[in-house]
């Protein structure tokens, strides 16, 4: 496919580390903030090629792993309604809840749809029009513009049986907690292509600029996250803490006006609980009091469900990175992708799930057996 | 669902007021809101998409610009890479490479 082959191929990726290579004249710690990105480089190993010049450091950039537990066990207890049509991402069905998943729910007589984009939902309310068609909308500003346009279009085409039950987080102010935390040790990050693609890149200007650290717009193939990570290490060598872009074939520095015109129109800033790490302001979406309508919560009177996540899962520190998913004490023997603990093991963007299907073999072993 | 995958624009039309196409990524066809990009687009154009939605136009130029960059630092570094080879002491070559 046009686009995607060129990006992977080895003899750039090999050049790439070997520049990586001779411009680190120390280990420098870099975050790719994507679970997307953490999936490429753990698949191909691309971490343990640059082991001695740079420790990646997987980031909170999984929507399906930062969703908090009581949105969905919110999602749970709408999915068993009578009257209620759930519709949701494929990838949320196995993201446990405080007693089971959405596939569990959906056994015990929930009705539960997977749908590609938002838009089918709504087409699935107009199709449906005696029963409550409710979609998840969970993710980062990637998925945003899609979710903001499925409510557009329900008012736009007079859908009332049609509602959200919002989880929406945004990428610069889980960077600054991060950055702000006193063990942070990321010199460093990848930013995340497509949340750029949508919103560009002038929100990370005053982050690199006021905590010194570089920050670069990255694509998601092999040669795409080498490149990425060069020019961090060729900035943090130089001492500068620019925003530079990587990916300039997508991401331009003003991003897509019109999606974020109608994430405006459509959200507006909340404070927000990520799963595992705790209430970040101003840190998540929600609807404007224009589209309350829409609001699930408000809808089926929700709003006050409040519950404790599992003691035993340390996902929060491996979203911060301040812990790698196979030091867990759980990881690959309490929890594991059938039987998961938490998010991150069960998303395919989820960095114990990378860990578990590309390196229990080699460093784990011992606890994955 | 954060996976966005760049496609081919085949069919740009309209749905009840929403500007959609058909979107092949190779191979595989899908229906695509173009909502966000169709000031810019044309059929043939590629986008990348996320979730039934164009996120991003993929500027081709700009696509194969970097790519012929890329390909000339890789053909320059093996020759580097010869060199250097060729200097290093056998301690400094342990180090693992790739």
């Amino acid at each position: 496919m046009r686009y995607l082959s060129e990006y992977r191929d080895p003899a750039l990726a090999k050049a790439l580390l070997a520049r990586i290579r001779s411009v680190a004249t120390r280990r420098w710690v870099l975050m790719e903030v994507c679970g997307g990105q953490t999936h490429t480089i753990v698949k191909q190993g691309l971490d343990e090629l640059l082991a001695g010049a740079v420790e990646m450091v997987h980031g909170p950039g999984c929507p399906v792993c930062v969703t908090p537990l009581e949105q969905i066990d919110k999602a749970h207890r709408l999915a068993l309604r009578d009257d209620v049509i759930f519709t949701s991402f494929g990838d949320m069905l196995r993201v446990p809840g405080s007693e089971c998943d959405l596939l569990a729910v959906k056994a015990r007589g929930g009705t539960v749809r997977v749908v590609y984009s938002p838009l089918d939902a709504v087409e699935l309310a107009i199709a449906n029009p005696t029963r409550q068609v409710v979609f998840f909308a969970v993710g980062f500003e990637t998925t945003a513009p899609a979710n903001a346009m499925a409510v557009w279009r329900a008012k736009q085409l007079g859908v009332k049986n049609f509602s959200l039950l919002v989880s929406h987080v945004t990428v610069p102010p889980a960077m600054r907690a991060i950055l702000d935390a006193p063990d942070n040790r990321v010199q460093g990050f990848l930013a995340a292509g497509h949340v750029c693609s949508v919103m560009g890149w002038t929100e990370y200007e005053p982050i690199a600029a006021r905590y010194g650290v570089p920050i670069v717009v990255t694509g998601f193939e092999p040669v795409d996250l080498l490149e990425g990570i060069w020019m961090a290490i060729r900035q943090l060598e130089e001492g500068r803490a620019a925003v530079e872009n990587q990916y300039v074939r997508s991401v331009s520095r003003e991003g897509t006006r019109p999606a974020q015109r109608q994430i405006e129109q459509v959200f507006e800033l909340t404070d927000r609980k990520w799963r595992g790490v705790g209430e970040i302001p101003r840190s998540g979406l929600a609807l404007r009091p224009e589209f309350a309508d829409f609001d699930a919560e408000l809808r089926f009177g929700l709003e006050s469900l409040a519950v404790d996540e599992p003691a035993e899962c340390r996902a929060g520190e491996v979203l911060r990175g301040t812990l790698k998913p196979q030091q867990c004490p759980a990881f690959g023997a309490r929890c594991t992708p059938e039987h998961p603990l938490g998010a991150p093991m069960v998303s395919a963007e989820g960095a114990c799930a990378a860990y578990y299907n590309f390196r229990r073999h080699a460093e784990g072993a011992d606890v994955a057996s | 669902m954060c996976l966005g995958n760049p496609g081919r624009i085949l069919d740009p039309r309209d749905d009840r007021g929403l500007p959609v196409g058909t979107v092949d990524f190779g191979g595989v066809r899908r229906e695509v809101c173009l909502a966000y990009v169709d000031e810019q687009v044309q059929p043939g154009d590629y986008v990348v998409v996320h979730v039934g939605f164009a996120i991003s136009k993929v500027d081709e130029e700009e696509a194969r610009r970097t790519f012929a960059i890329l390909k000339e630092m890789s053909q320059l570094e093996e020759l580097d890479w010869i060199g250097e080879v060729a200097d290093r002491s056998l301690d400094e070559m342990e180090r693992p490479l790739s």
